[in-house]
């Protein structure tokens, strides 16, 4: 009796270290067979070639990234730029300055504003965002914009990167030790000056391993960014201009891209891309991230 | 002159607050105002019927049920993985294990891999295999997204357990399997909250449905067939040069919100039942 007991303790052992080993595993298996599914088009193009041409023309063979790879850098820039501050400011406030209510009132926000789905930011931001660009923002700039905009997709990446921000930074400035804190206002300074002195200071690093991790969440956004940006394969020149991100441009193509050779491999090639950049930005920041919740903890 | 700053600043950061709160109030207020008035009970009851997506008769069943039917398979599937998972690396392994870090760090990257990678992987894998777009692949591949959601939130209760309950049970002799099962049930409203964060999160991602679950105009009966989902469904609708068949769309918005709201609602009710049992 007892020894059946043991049998099965050992038999669970080895079936979680399988899957543990599996879980690993399943990242480089991943990436190898997007590589290998994308290895007809980089064999026969240069990579360099892929990834700085602008010329698109998949029924005669022509594939040139440039346009999907800037595409997606200006969105994801923009929607940084507007939602850094704002979490920024945002964090602190709930860091240093909110009672104890807000902060519990903040927390279904930060919840639900992660947990809508792509597709209902989409939605939105067609019936808001796009119209509004069009009618009222963009005349003061363009001649003409059908509002389906690299801003547009900018704006509504924002708010949807604004929950990973906040509930990361959070607990980045959660982790400054509160002794420095308390000294720099025993010394009679303000709580602003202690933010920008010793908390903006102090959490530095922290704050641009959350950008970059925003950033990355960015990048791979697909469903509400295919609906606001306008789908277009160009060179956007302006933010008034219709751009075409690489999600959007997989996401948009998979009914035909079993009908022409090249197609597929060069749809996997930008899921690769992707895959490979997301990969880097995260492993990245959440070293850095682990490493201040480490020396938060023991220290 | 600092107090000014103070002020000032005080007041910008209110501001930002107030802006996000804001545009979440905005958010949810537009879909409900623009989806409410076309929002019909044969909506959820019905399947399309013929002249559906010229702004017909018919519902959005279909895509109810195979966001259902899809998202139980991947919960099921998840749940099988990442439990044992958990417990291994909590209960298992040391404390400070390299293995139990490096899984950590590699679901943390698996976390931040995008939907429509999934959904490029999975279309791989299928067309590797041999299945077709259908429920199967759908349900293979959401199970691939949101694993690491249901790990991680997983792993983050496990952690909050007292750590003298589990010496407990290993001093009255129990391996630590046996342990595992008592602590499993300790953890149950973390578990609940885990499941309700992973469903929410697979209900709504359409990147990674696109290619592999198809999409039709009927009720799923096998794990061969297509299956609709309702964030496509939404996306096709809204599509449409129709302005009924528009509507229908903020409509079935408004459905998948509401499904939204309840599940993040009771994930935060049941991770605070947690947090009171402990303490």
């Amino acid at each position: 009796m007892r020894k059946i007991r043991f049998v099965k303790d050992k038999t669970v052992r080895h079936f979680m270290l399988g899957i543990g080993v599996f879980t690993i595993l399943f990242l480089l298996v991943i990436g190898f067979s997007l590589f290998f599914k994308a290895l007809p088009i980089m064999k026969e193009k240069s990579l360099w070639v892929l990834l700085t041409s602008a010329n698109w023309r998949p029924f005669k063979g022509d594939f040139g990234f440039l346009p999907y790879i800037i595409s997606t850098v200006y969105v994801s820039l923009i929607a940084i730029i507007i939602a850094l501050p704002l979490s920024i400011l945002t964090s602190i406030f709930l860091n240093s300055y909110a009672s104890r209510g807000i902060r519990r009132l903040f927390g279904p926000v930060v919840d639900l504003l992660s947990g809508i789905p792509p597709v209902i930011y989409g939605v939105w931001g067609t019936i808001t965002i796009v119209p509004l660009i069009s009618n009222k923002i963009a005349p003061g700039f363009v001649e003409f914009s059908t509002g389906y905009t690299v801003l547009a997709g900018g704006i509504v990446l924002a708010i949807m990167i604004i929950p990973l921000l906040i509930s990361i930074l959070v607990e980045v400035f959660r982790a400054i030790p509160k002794e420095i804190t308390d000294a720099s206002l025993s010394m009679g300074a303000t709580r602003w000056q202690t933010v920008k002195k010793v908390i903006l200071r102090k959490s530095f690093p922290g704050i641009i391993a959350a950008t970059v991790l925003a950033l990355s969440r960015a990048f791979g956004e697909t469903m509400a960014v295919l609906m606001v940006c306008g789908n277009i394969a160009q060179i956007p020149h302006s933010f008034f201009d219709a751009c075409y991100p690489l999600p959007a441009l997989i996401a948009n193509n998979y009914g035909e891209m079993l009908s022409m050779p090249g197609y597929e491999s060069a749809l996997m090639f930008a899921a690769f891309l992707l895959f490979i950049i997301v990969v880097l930005f995260n492993g990245l920041s959440r070293f850095t991230l682990n490493q201040i919740e480490k020396k938060y903890q023991f220290s | 002159m600092k107090y000014l700053e103070e002020r000032i600043f005080k007041i910008i950061m209110i501001g930002a607050a107030m802006i996000i709160m804001g545009v979440l109030v905005y958010i949810i207020g537009t879909v409900f105002y623009k989806g409410l008035p076309s929002l019909t009970w044969e909506m959820i009851t019905k399947i399309p019927g013929g002249g559906f997506y010229l702004g017909k008769e018919g519902g959005v069943l279909n895509a109810i049920a195979g966001s259902i039917f899809l998202i139980t398979g991947a919960l099921f599937i998840s749940m099988i993985i990442s439990v044992p998972l958990v417990m291994y690396i909590n209960f298992y392994l040391p404390a400070r294990s390299v293995f139990s870090s490096i899984i950590r760090f590699s679901l943390d990257i698996l976390f931040g891999v995008p939907s429509i990678v999934y959904g490029a992987f999975g279309f791989a894998l299928m067309v590797y295999m041999g299945i077709k777009a259908s429920l199967l692949g759908g349900i293979i591949t959401v199970a691939m997204l949101i694993m690491p959601i249901m790990m991680r939130s997983l792993d983050e209760v496990t952690r909050l357990l007292p750590r003298d309950l589990p010496d407990a049970l290993l001093s009255l002799g129990s391996t630590k399997y046996e342990m595992s099962k008592v602590l499993l049930r300790q953890l149950m409203p973390g578990i609940v909250t885990a499941i309700l964060l992973a469903v929410g999160r697979g209900i709504g991602d359409a990147a990674t449905v696109l290619f592999t679950a198809g999409y039709t105009d009927n009720i799923p009966t096998s794990f061969g067939q297509p299956a609709a989902t309702l964030p496509l469904s939404i996306f096709f609708q809204l599509g449409s040069p129709v302005a009924e068949v528009q509507n229908r769309a903020y409509a079935s918005a408004v459905i998948l919100t509401v499904i939204i709201l309840i599940l993040s609602f009771s994930a935060r009710y049941f991770s605070s039942k947690f947090l009171k049992n402990r303490s």
